[in-house]
Formats: C-alpha cells, structure tokens, sequence
C-alpha cells in the first residue's frame, strides 16, 4: 500500500522534529557551519544514546533498530527541515547502507555496532569526478602487494571525509568493482576540506597514495549491491530534500503574511499568492515522489526502486531550488541577506540537487527505464 | 463515517455478479443495463437505497467497478456517458433534492437517457460567478427566468440543466442567489452552438428568454443558491484533477507512443535528447499527478485530508497543456496537417482512437484545461487562502448590494 505512515511513524516524526527544534535551530546551525568538524560530538551523542537515531537502519543482529527506508526518510526529512548539522547522512545512511549491501559479515561486526552506537564516523569515497556517481563510473584501482592491498587515486565530494573515523572507499580490481576499509589514520592517505558552496554539508577530497587498505567485499555481486545502497542514498537524499523545501514554504507564506507594503499583507498581491501556491504544489509532489520511493525501497523490489529512485531524486533537486529560489523572491531584499536563512536554503538545494548525479542525469536513466 | 451500514466486499461482489448474470452488458443495450444497476442500488452505492444506492461506504464504489469488469466486453465510462449529470449533478440533487425530484430524475441521469448540463458561466460572470445576472422573479407557483448563459458544455443534448439565478439583486451577490433544476425543452430556451479554437462546438451560448420554471424544481431554499452551486462546484473539481489512476495512463500515455513510434530520425541527437528529457520530466509529473492524489485518499481513510487533494486540479491543467504541446514538438511538421473538415462541426464525442488524431486535437483542446472549471488563476487563490492561510485581496464588492456593484461593458 502507498502512502500509509502508521502511528509509530507519526511518532518517529515528532520525536525528531522536537529534538530538532532543540539542537539545531538557526543559531545552532550557523555556529556549526564554520566550525571546521561542522558538527557538535555532544549533540551527535544524544542522537545516538537516547533517539538511536544511528542505529536506525543497522540490522538488529548488529545492535541496530533494523528500521527501513520509511523511518529513514521521516527522519531525512525532519533534518532537511533544519538543515541539521551533522555526519547522519554520510555515517548513517550511506555507510550503513553500503555495509548492509555489500560488506563481509567481519566488517558488519566491526561497523556497523559502533555506528549504531555513535562511536564512530564512516565517509563513502565513491565519486571521482563531480558529479558522476553511478558504480560503473569507479575506475580507482586497488592493488594486490605483500603487504596486502593498496590504494592509489583520488575521490572527491566524499561527504565528511574530513572527520571520519574510517572511509569506505569503492575501488575497481582485476576482478571488477570492490569495497574497502580505509582508517582515518592510515598511511599514505591525504585529505582535505573542499570550501563548499553548502556550508552546512562538509565535503572532503581524498587522495590515496598506495594507501594500505582492507578488503570488504569482492564477490560478483558487489556492484548491484553498490547500487542498491546507492539508491537508497537517492531515497534519503531525496526526503531530505523535500523537508527543505517545506521549510522554506513555510518560512514565505509566514512572511507573506505578516510583511506589509501598499497598505495590506503581500501574500494578498495575487503576484506572491500565486507563487506560494506554485510552491505548494512543488512541495505536495517533492513529497509524494520522496515517500513513494521510500515505500518502493522498503518492498525491495530492485526494478520499482530504481525508476522511484531516480525519479525522486530528479523531481526533488527541481522543486527544492525552484522553492529556495521563490523563497529569497518572496522576502525581497531581506532575502537577499546573510542575515535571513534564506540562503542557507538555497545553497543545500543547489548543491543537493548536483550531489549524487543531477536531474538531467537521472532523467536520462529513467528515460531508457521506462522506454522514453 | 458511522452513517454507513456495513457490507462485506464479497457480499457487494455477489450482488454484481447477480446483475451481470440477470443482464449481461454485453447482451441488453445501455439503458437497460445501467438501468438494471441502477435497481440494483450499484449507481452510486453511498446513496440511499431506492436512489441506486445501498447507503453503504463510497470507497466501495471502486470495487463495484473493479466486478463490473470482469468477464465482459462492455464496460460503460459514467463521466463519458453523461458527465456532469453523473459527476455533479446527481451529488448536489441527493444533498438539496426533494424526494420527488430524486425520484424523478436520478435513474435517468446514471443511464444517460437524460443528459445534463451546467448553467453557471455568463458572459459578464466566468471566474466571478457569484456576480452572474440572470433573472429569475417570482410568478405564483413559477420563476420566470431572463438571461444569457455561455460556456454550457452538452446544452445543445441535455434535457436538464443545473441553472443559478438571482433572485433578489438588493443584497450582497452572494446571497441575492437561487438554484434550480431547469427542463431544457422548456418554452424561451434557446441553445446556439459556440464554435471552439478546435473548431468544434462542444459548448454553447444558452439564451433564456420568459423561462419558467415551477417553484419545485428549486434546489435549496430561496437566496441559497450559492451554497448549492459550491457543492457542485466541489464534485466538479475533485472530477477534474486526479490524473490517471494507471501508471503511466492518460495522455503521457500516448505522448510516449507517439514518440516511440517516430523514432529520433528527424532530429540531430542533441535535438532528440532535449525533447527525451521534456518528455520524462512529463513522465515523472504525471506520476507525481497520481501518486498526489493516492496520497490524498490515504490521507481523507486516516481522517486527516491536507493540502494533498487540492493542488490536483492546478497541476494537472498546467501539465497536460504542457503534454498535449510537447505531443505536437514530436509530430514536427506532421502536425501542420489537420484532418479534413475539422473546422466548425459539433462533436459526437467519439473516441479517438488515432493517436496522432488525438494529440492534434488536444493541442488545441487543453487549452481550456486552466479555464474551464475555475481558472488556474483562482486556483491559485484557493491554494494561496485557504490551505496556506494568505490574507484574501481586498473586494470592493464585499457587502454592497449586487445592483450597486460596477460592472464593464
């Protein structure tokens, strides 16, 4: 059945949204972003230990809750809404996500309790050029010495990078796609904070220079396992998107009535209604498109999860920057300012939506899916 | 809803397998079929009994349709058989009727022996119809009825038209109002075709000269004629926005097999990769249509309707013009030839079955998608006021009596 969030869902939103409002309102935020971790070990620690928000989708055999993509895109969503500041989605979605997938049953032992717990920070290096992202795009070798593999090559837009206590990186053999284990204190290997346009998301580039490495996963299946967890990262990304930009619709039509000019609220000039309800309608579909894919990925039906994926993914990234947009149109000059949040929305939208593959790239997928 | 009496599904199945055994579709003609479910209370099966109801939970409807289906060739389409008497008409006459008027009309009105049509629209009252002119003034046990009535889809076919009027033009518009049904054979009506950017004339001009009407053929008391027009108003909206409620049906449908079957020849690649990508944004709007709209019924079955049901209408109008537009972009110069004599004819509602034939027409057809049935404009207000909250424009019309308010040439 489509659509139908049950009243533990319901719950799992406002637990979120409460602790949320809490930690990571504006003011929060904008002392984060400069930082140069990005996030508040204290508050990541709270996530953990009392809402177990990163044990979410960790299997329970690996002290985890064994939730699904439904609970993650609540979750995704509510922390969109606040642009939360935090390594949730690199540790928490597409670490775990890979693990899951891909990973041998040694590393899942290793990992995955410890990031149900907190206790650690897991980056993916997955892309090497921006913006392409897809697993047949890895060409990163790893090598097979004496001593064991090694890696050498270069991964960028590796969310949290920076910070992570170990990075999972996918890398190519003779054999084909691979993952591997890499901790942050290995030899050989480099890292460095890319200034992002989207300060509240921290991106690394990483270089490896015969960067000792342990395997993690070689069989056959590793790149469709690959893409699963890849598409669940669209899912995820794809809630979160549509989180922002109901704040940010939310944020105009609280302005729109409240700003006066001309003697009446702006949001009674046809010319700012009609561009709230033009964002409404982006945001009722962002979010029908966000659950529907959450609702596919939770059936597991590889087929209906990609078209839903990338689909999701497209629509969102369009309707979040068409939102964030309208958002700085509709506070006018204030909306402009560094001051007014606006922008803070803006720049997630624009680097959300070229993060992971842009929408003309997952339309191109979809189209030869459904034969267009 | 307790007001419901409980049915089991498979207690509702037996009994459509019961009509369909005592009158085959694909044996008996039309009329005695629909007639036949109809008596079987399976028209509407939320109405009452005796009124082709079972007063059973609407959501059941689907599931008489789902058995209808089953095991035979013909299965009728109630908005296409007679739309606005089926998808409006018979909604506000079950709220506002008198039982007489029930009886009379509702059987007729599901079979399609009777057609209906609307009489809101005038020439100085589209969007605003609250400030519609039409007379009608009292005569014993008559309203006698003067004016003029535009945009009336099917009048030159219908028997019944659903007509608003103003009865008393010393209070603010929206009160002076009355509903009423109006016979359309009656004396002083006349119906004049309105030829359409199609070339068709779907519509027509309805001039009403000394109509009457007798008093209890009035929808409603005397100066409600507003409440009952939003009723039907309300039916005509959810009827038009909602998509399809097949994955990837409608007119994204025969968008992609008009371009599947052109394969990119015409153009350079990078031509027919813009249009490939215009073409699964469409897709993936379409899909967003209807997934809205599940979201919107999942959302009304937990008693909790949002925002989710009222952007459809909206939507859907800007996204099948942009189809229908894009169905012309593939077609290339293909579509610069129209078919023979399609200028200034009267539709006979055919099907068209000829894709290309289809997506030329509804070029020119979905143009009104953003007009008829509240503008995109208003649309938009609806959107703007009442789901998100904005303050409404100020009216220079609010409170003063309807003979007072300026009007244009």
């Amino acid at each position: 059945m489509d659509f139908a969030f049950t009243p533990e869902h319901e719950e799992l939103r406002q637990t979120v949204r409460r602790f949320l409002q809490d930690r990571s309102d504006e003011a929060t935020v904008r002392r984060l972003m400069v930082t140069e971790e990005g996030f508040d070990r204290a508050t990541w620690a709270q996530l953990a230990e009392q809402l177990g928000l990163t044990a979410l989708i960790v299997p329970e055999e690996f002290g985890g809750s064994g939730l699904g993509p439904v609970e993650l895109a609540i979750t995704m969503e509510e922390m969109g809404r606040t642009l939360f500041c935090a390594p949730y989605f690199s540790t928490a979605v597409l670490a775990t996500s890979v693990l899951r997938e891909a990973a041998s049953d040694a590393a899942r032992q290793e990992l995955l309790p410890a990031i149900a717990a907190g206790k650690k920070i897991v980056a993916v290096a997955w892309a090497e050029s921006p913006g392409i992202w897809e697993p047949a795009d890895v060409r990163l070798k790893a090598q097979h010495g004496r001593r064991g593999w090694t890696l050498t090559g270069e991964k960028t837009a590796v969310i949290d990078g920076q910070t992570a206590d170990e990075i999972l990186v996918v890398a190519r053999t003779r054999e084909g796609l691979s993952l591997f284990r890499v901790s942050g204190s290995a030899d050989g290997l480099q890292r460095e904070a890319l200034p992002t346009l989207d300060l509240t998301r921290k991106l690394a580039r990483v270089r490896f220079q015969k960067t000792p490495a342990e395997c993690i996963a070689a069989s056959a299946d590793v790149e469709a396992q690959l893409q699963r967890a890849f598409l669940l990262g669209l899912v995820a990304l794809a809630a979160e998107q549509a989180g922002g930009a109901q704040q940010c619709l939310d944020m105009s039509t609280q302005h729109a009535k409240t700003r006066w000019q001309f003697g009446r609220p702006i949001g009674s000039f046809q010319a700012i209604k009609h561009r709230c309800a033009d964002m409404l309608v982006a945001v009722e579909f962002a979010k029908s498109a966000a659950y529907h894919a959450a609702f596919r990925a939770a059936e597991g039906d590889a087929g209906e999860l990609d078209a839903a994926a990338r689909m999701a993914k497209s629509y969102c990234s369009d309707a979040f920057f068409q939102v964030a947009n309208d958002t700085i149109q509709v506070h006018g000059g204030m909306g402009f300012t560094w001051e007014h949040p606006a922008h803070l929305y803006f720049k997630r939208a624009k680097s959300s939506a070229l993060l992971f593959g842009d929408p003309v790239h997952h339309r191109d997928k979809l189209a030869a899916i459904i034969g267009v | 809803m307790s007001q419901y009496r409980p049915m089991t599904e498979e207690e509702l199945r037996e009994r459509v397998r019961k009509l369909k055994a005592e009158y085959n579709p694909d044996r008996v003609d039309m009329f005695t079929f629909r007639g036949a479910q109809y008596d079987h209370g399976l028209a509407w099966v939320h109405f009452p009994e005796g009124y082709g109801g079972l007063g059973i939970n609407p959501k059941m409807q689907a599931i008489v349709a789902d058995e209808l289906r089953k095991g035979v060739e013909t299965v009728y389409d109630d908005l296409a058989i007679n739309p606005i008497g089926i998808g409006m008409g018979a909604p506000t006459l079950m709220t506002y009727g008198s039982d007489e008027l029930k009886r009379a009309l509702l059987r007729k009105c599901f079979t399609g022996e009777e057609i209906w049509c609307q009489l809101f629209s005038e020439p100085g009252a589209g969007s605003d119809v609250a400030g519609l002119a039409t007379r009608a003034v009292r005569d014993g046990d008559d309203w006698v009825v003067n004016g003029q009535k535009v945009w009336t889809t099917l009048a030159h076919v219908a028997k019944w038209g659903l007509l608003v009027a103003r009865t008393n033009p010393d209070v603010p518009k929206h009160e002076g109002l009355s509903y009423f049904l109006l016979d359309m054979h009656s004396p002083g009506v006349e119906v004049r075709p309105l030829y359409q950017i199609t070339g068709e004339a779907e519509f027509n001009e309805v001039f009403l000269n000394d109509v009457r009407i007798p008093h209890r053929y009035m929808l409603g008391q005397e100066g409600q004629g507003w409440q009952v027009a939003i009723t039907t108003l309300m039916n005509e909206r959810t009827a038009l926005g909602g998509g399809s409620t097949q994955k990837g049906g409608g007119p994204i449908q025969v968008l992609m097999q008009l371009w599947n079957a052109r394969p990119p020849k015409r153009h350079a690649p990078a031509e027919a990769a813009v249009l490939r990508d215009r073409i699964t944004r469409l897709y993936i709007e379409s899909e967003l249509l209807r997934l809205t709209a599940l979201r919107a019924r999942a959302m009304m079955r937990a008693g909790n309707p949002g925002p989710e049901g009222s952007v459809g209408k909206l939507a859907q109008a800007e996204l099948y013009k942009k189809i229908w537009e894009c169905g012309m972009d593939v077609l290339g110069e293909e579509a610069l030839v129209y078919e023979p004599g399609y200028a200034l004819r009267r539709p006979a509602h055919e099907e068209r079955r000829d894709k290309v034939l289809l997506a030329k027409y509804q070029f020119l057809r979905s143009r009104a998608n953003s007009i008829e049935g509240g503008t995109s404009e208003i649309m938009r207000n609806i959107l703007g006021e009442r789901v998100l909250g904005l303050p409404g424009e100020p009216r220079t019309d609010k409170g003063i009596p309807w003979k007072d308010i300026p009007r244009g040439g």
